[in-house]
């Protein structure tokens, strides 16, 4: 007798369960009720139609004829509303019963939406299906729309949507977009994609309330305050499973409804396909395992024997003009070796994440025509021992001699472009090296190669190399660390030249070998794009030094040392009595007078750190930065207020630089004295930046120190007013923290680039000098302290307590 | 046979960063990879009992903050040179929590 089959939804896993049974000639006679007011379509093509690549009929994959040719009973735009699992039956919207022998769940999914407050408001859709495709292009150009989330469909949306000329806005709470399938690197690369094609991309933004007017979507507010206007808001932040039905009829349920390796639920005559369903503990989203499962249930229904398998997959982008590949597993790990490609020019980066010779993840993005090949060796688990170096550069290499980079150079024409900044060509180069050029620095400064972003470097020394023979052996320069090639300079340049803005831009256009970074790197790194970008970049406390990332040096057993700040070594009585409390009531070991002018409250712990800053907070006092790679103390001497000798006002001086300048990084330490005469009782000649006070003016010298190395400071210049000094200390400051290297003292940055250059640098730019330090000081002139105590004091705290639970 | 506890929800440790367990026989590191992967730790550096949490985390290892020895979060063991290994115990995130393994606390020797 021919069996009655039922099938709930007519979505892309059950449509293919249909076609596996009619091929097959199967004898069931199919009722397929939708909800939506149509049949089966390629869902995933929506993306394609809303960027106007293609058109819904093109997508439609079973048509009425189809239906009809099989004697498919069709309910479209009837839901199932309930199921008898006893008597076999299930109820449609309209109250039909309809009896069955085999039933099939394919319901997908469900969006989810942020019950954010206004979730609620006209104009507030997710991306699912024809209707939400239908809204985003009934939108029209210049009108302006907001995708909350970073993920695969919302940039599908938000791409889709641009292409039409609307004015889209992608918020995504994650650091960088698609972070569940792509690495910082290439997350930064699709950025920039996204940016090119006129879509604003915010990271790391918090949504907080949708506003709405006249019951409308008007606006999205962000944590930080910002609005975002817009006409429609696009949610695309996740799916759940759809199992309310499922579960109402009493179907065993999880995540989602629960099957076996057949595919078959909880009750035997019925079964489920696609995303509604839980196998082994995953669910999906991708159709590759759904139309495994569909094959599966179809081959079950027919009592063929067959099991579902869970396999790799990978994803893909469709956005034009967005090549990106990725698969498998790349998280970092143990016996995990990566290899790294990344050529800037063509914003390619390749990244392969190997483990006992098998290849086990890759992210590509730029160029994925080898990405079929690499998901191969991921899914067959290849050997890919004999071909580990060349391996990376794709099926095309394999088999073949690795190239000598020297020989390639050699084979290039004379016409061939070496620097792109500046236009030169190997044959410019030559005739330098001819003319009597013989190493890098003279070629830099004959022809310029090289002397802008510095990515040519290494060709360049290649030229010289091939040119000359064995008369030029390529330096080894110094590189920041294992993770890159470049030094500190070069990178520094890079950042500055390229408008390098954040860390994966770095690592992506610097073509580092990590994937992100190690200790020495990422604090530099850090350093570099804040003082560099003071607006645009955002520090990164996790690339600091935990001393500055919780504002307070750790001792050896793991406490913590509290310098508060006494401003040019002023302090008062109610600041000591307030000293004297804290250290009271947080039973703190030590207290000492430090070489800087201060007091050090030595051995506290670190739950306590909020709260003795905000004891101290609440008479005035903030962080000293005794931790800090930025300005420490101001050291002064009594000056005119007192003393018989003193010329002008040392320690209002002092307390005005230390004002002025607290807060700021700079590349080390920066310790600074003011002395009221050449007796120097503030020993203003052995710190970074000492003042001399003399009768006629302020005597400003530069480049002492007296810890590892003991130097004496050179005069830099004499002003003749207090005004001018602040000034001139201001724009060393800022000179320094542009071009100094990570962990260069002054007067190791004036070994290098000399007195005379920063003397004349500071003369002629003083003005603009200033103004890029204050610009910096308008972010960083502030107590982070107080700061973390009001934003980040959770931090401090243990995350749980289990020391209360018995360890029997 | 695991038994895992619910600590706290994965947003509480910054990714790249770790957050200390107390327990009764001292501080259990609970890292965050910039892959969100969960890793746990004594907090005690094989060297000379440096604080593992206080460290930058890069990879899956982590830099000690005391003298820069560099630990890997998944065996424990010290890389390059140096000597030692910490323990590790099990640790996972389900739908956002980070869970850890009750049975560890009976397992845990007294440091
Ligand atoms: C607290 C203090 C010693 C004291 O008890 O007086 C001190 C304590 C430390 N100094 Fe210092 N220095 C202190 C004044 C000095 C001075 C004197 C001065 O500033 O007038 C010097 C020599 C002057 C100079 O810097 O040129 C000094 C030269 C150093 C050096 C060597 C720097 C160099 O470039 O050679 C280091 C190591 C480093 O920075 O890499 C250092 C590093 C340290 C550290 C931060 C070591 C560390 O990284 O953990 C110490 C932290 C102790 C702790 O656990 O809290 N400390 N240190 C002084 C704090 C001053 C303040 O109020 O901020
Ligand atoms: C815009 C977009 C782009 C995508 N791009 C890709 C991609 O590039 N690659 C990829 O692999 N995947 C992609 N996907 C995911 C893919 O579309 C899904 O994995 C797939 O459609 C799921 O198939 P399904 O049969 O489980 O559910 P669906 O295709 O969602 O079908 C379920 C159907 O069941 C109906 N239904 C639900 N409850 C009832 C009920 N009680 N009664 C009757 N009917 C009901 C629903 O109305 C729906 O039509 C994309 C998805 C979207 C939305
Ligand atoms: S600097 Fe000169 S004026 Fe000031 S205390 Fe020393 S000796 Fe006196
Ligand atoms: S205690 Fe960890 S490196 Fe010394």
């Amino acid at each position: 007798m021919r069996q009655k089959l039922i099938v709930i939804g007519a979505g892309m896993a059950s449509g293919r369960v249909l076609e596996h049974l009619f091929d097959a000639g199967a004898d069931f006679h199919v009722t397929l009720l939708n909800a939506e007011p149509r049949g089966n379509y390629n869902r995933i093509m929506l993306s394609p139609v809303l960027s106007g690549e293609k058109t819904y009929a093109e997508i439609v994959t079973h048509d009425a004829q189809w239906y009809d040719a099989n004697s498919v009973t069709c309910r479209f735009g009837e839901r199932i509303t309930a199921i008898d699992l006893a008597a076999k039956t299930v109820t449609a919207e309209n109250g039909d019963v309809l009896a069955y022998d085999k039933l099939i769940f394919g319901t997908g999914s469900n969006p989810f939406m942020i019950p954010l407050p206004g979730h609620d408001l006209e104009g507030v859709i997710a991306y699912r299906d024809l209707e939400d495709t239908q809204r985003m292009m009934d939108l029209g150009p210049d009108n302006k729309c907001v995708v909350i989330g970073g993920g695969l469909l919302g940039l599908e949306a938000a791409a889709g949507m641009a292409a039409r000329g609307v004015d889209v806005t992608v918020v995504h709470i994650m650091g960088h977009l698609m972070e569940r399938q792509l690495d910082e690197a290439a997350g930064y690369l699709l950025r920039k994609a996204l940016v090119d094609k006129g879509i604003t991309v915010k990271c790391s933004a918090n949504s907080k309330q949708i506003l709405g007017e006249n019951g409308k979507v008007r606006a999205l507010l962000l944590d930080d305050g910002t609005e975002l206007p817009c006409d429609l808001l696009v949610m695309a932040v996740g799916i759940r499973p759809n199992v309310k039905l499922a579960q109402e009829a009493g179907l065993a349920v999880g995540k989602g409804i629960h099957v076996d390796d057949q595919m078959i639920t909880s009750d035997p005559n019925v079964l489920a396909v696609g995303e509604c369903v839980e196998h082994g503990g995953a669910i999906f989203g991708l159709v590759a395992p759904l139309y495994d499962q569909a094959k599966v249930a179809a081959q079950t229904l027919m009592g063929q024997k067959a099991k579902f398998v869970q396999k790799e997959l990978s994803t893909k982008l469709k956005v034009t003009g967005c090549d990106l590949f990725s698969a498998g597993d790349f998280a970092d790990g143990e016996g995990r070796e990566d290899i790294v490609f990344r050529d800037p020019a063509r914003g390619v980066y390749r990244r392969l994440v190997i483990a006992d010779n098998v290849v086990r993840g890759a992210v590509m993005y730029g160029d994925t025509a080898d990405s079929n090949w690499f998901f191969g060796l991921i899914r067959d688990k290849t050997d890919i021992s004999d071909m580990r170096d060349t391996l990376i550069f794709g099926p095309a290499y394999q088999g073949g001699s690795p190239l000598d980079p020297l020989a390639a150079v050699a084979a290039l024409p004379r016409d061939a472009e070496i620097c792109g900044c500046n236009g030169i060509c190997k044959g410019q180069i030559e005739d330098a090296i001819a003319e009597g050029a013989s190493d890098l620095g003279a070629v830099r400064s004959t022809t310029k190669a090289s002397g802008s972003c510095g990515t040519c470097t290494g060709l360049v020394e290649q030229v010289l190399a091939v040119t000359l023979g064995d008369d030029f052996v390529v330096p080894a320069a110094a590189s920041i660390c294992g993770c890159t090639d470049m030094t500190h300079e070069d990178v520094r340049r890079m950042i500055k030249s390229q408008k390098l803005t954040s860390m994966p831009a770095v690592w992506q256009e610097c073509g580092w070998k990590t994937s992100c970074g190690c200790h020495v790197c990422r604090p530099a790194l850090n350093f570099y794009l804040l003082a560099d970008w003071p607006l645009e970049y955002q520090d990164d406390p996790q690339s600091r030094f935990i001393n500055e990332r919780k504002h307070a040096n750790i001792q050896k057993d793991g406490t913590f040392s509290v310098v508060p700040r006494m401003w040019g070594g002023i302090t008062t009585p109610d600041e000591l009595r307030a000293i004297a409390d804290a250290a009271d009531k947080y039973m703190v070991p030590t207290v000492k007078v430090t070489g800087g002018q201060r007091i050090d409250l030595l051995g506290v712990k670190g739950e306590d750190l909020p709260h003795i800053w905000a004891d101290l907070n609440a008479v005035g006092m903030v962080s000293g930065h005794a931790y800090s790679k930025g300005l420490r103390t101001v050291k002064t001497c009594v000056g005119t207020d007192h003393c018989r000798f003193g010329t002008q006002d040392s320690t209002g001086l002092g307390i005005k630089l230390e004002k002025e300048l607290w807060g700021s990084w700079t590349p080390h330490k920066l310790k600074l004295a003011v002395s009221g005469c050449p007796r120097n009782c503030a020993e203003a000649t052995c710190k970074d930046i000492g003042v001399i006070c003399v009768d006629s003016g302020y005597q400003v010298s530069i480049g002492g120190a007296a810890g590892m190395d003991v130097r004496e400071t050179e005069l830099l210049l004499q002003v003749a007013t207090e005004r001018e000094a602040i000034d001139v200390i201001k724009a060393v400051t800022q000179l320094y923290r542009e071009n100094a290297k990570y962990l260069d003292r002054i007067y190791k940055w004036m070994g290098k680039v000399g007195l005379d250059w920063i003397k004349e640098r500071v003369e002629i730019e003083r003005d603009a000098l200033v103004e890029r330090f204050e610009l910096s000081q308008s972010i960083y002139r502030k107590d982070p302290w107080a700061d973390h105590v009001q934003t980040k004091a959770d931090r401090y705290r243990p995350l749980a307590n289990l020391a209360l639970e018995a360890a029997e | 046979m695991t038994d895992w506890i619910d600590i706290a929800p994965l947003s509480d440790v910054p990714q790249r960063g770790a957050r200390v367990v107390k327990t009764a026989l001292g501080c259990v590191a609970v890292f965050r990879t910039a892959k969100d992967e969960v890793f746990a730790l004594d907090n005690a550096c094989p060297h000379k009992a440096g604080p593992l949490a206080e460290g930058i985390v890069h990879g899956n290892s982590v830099t000690c903050p005391l003298h820069n020895w560099v630990i890997s979060l998944e065996t424990g063991e010290a890389q390059g040179v140096d000597e030692g290994r910490v323990a590790t115990y099990p640790a996972q995130v389900e739908s956002g929590r980070i869970l850890l393994d009750r049975s560890f606390l009976r397992g845990r020797t007294a440091a």
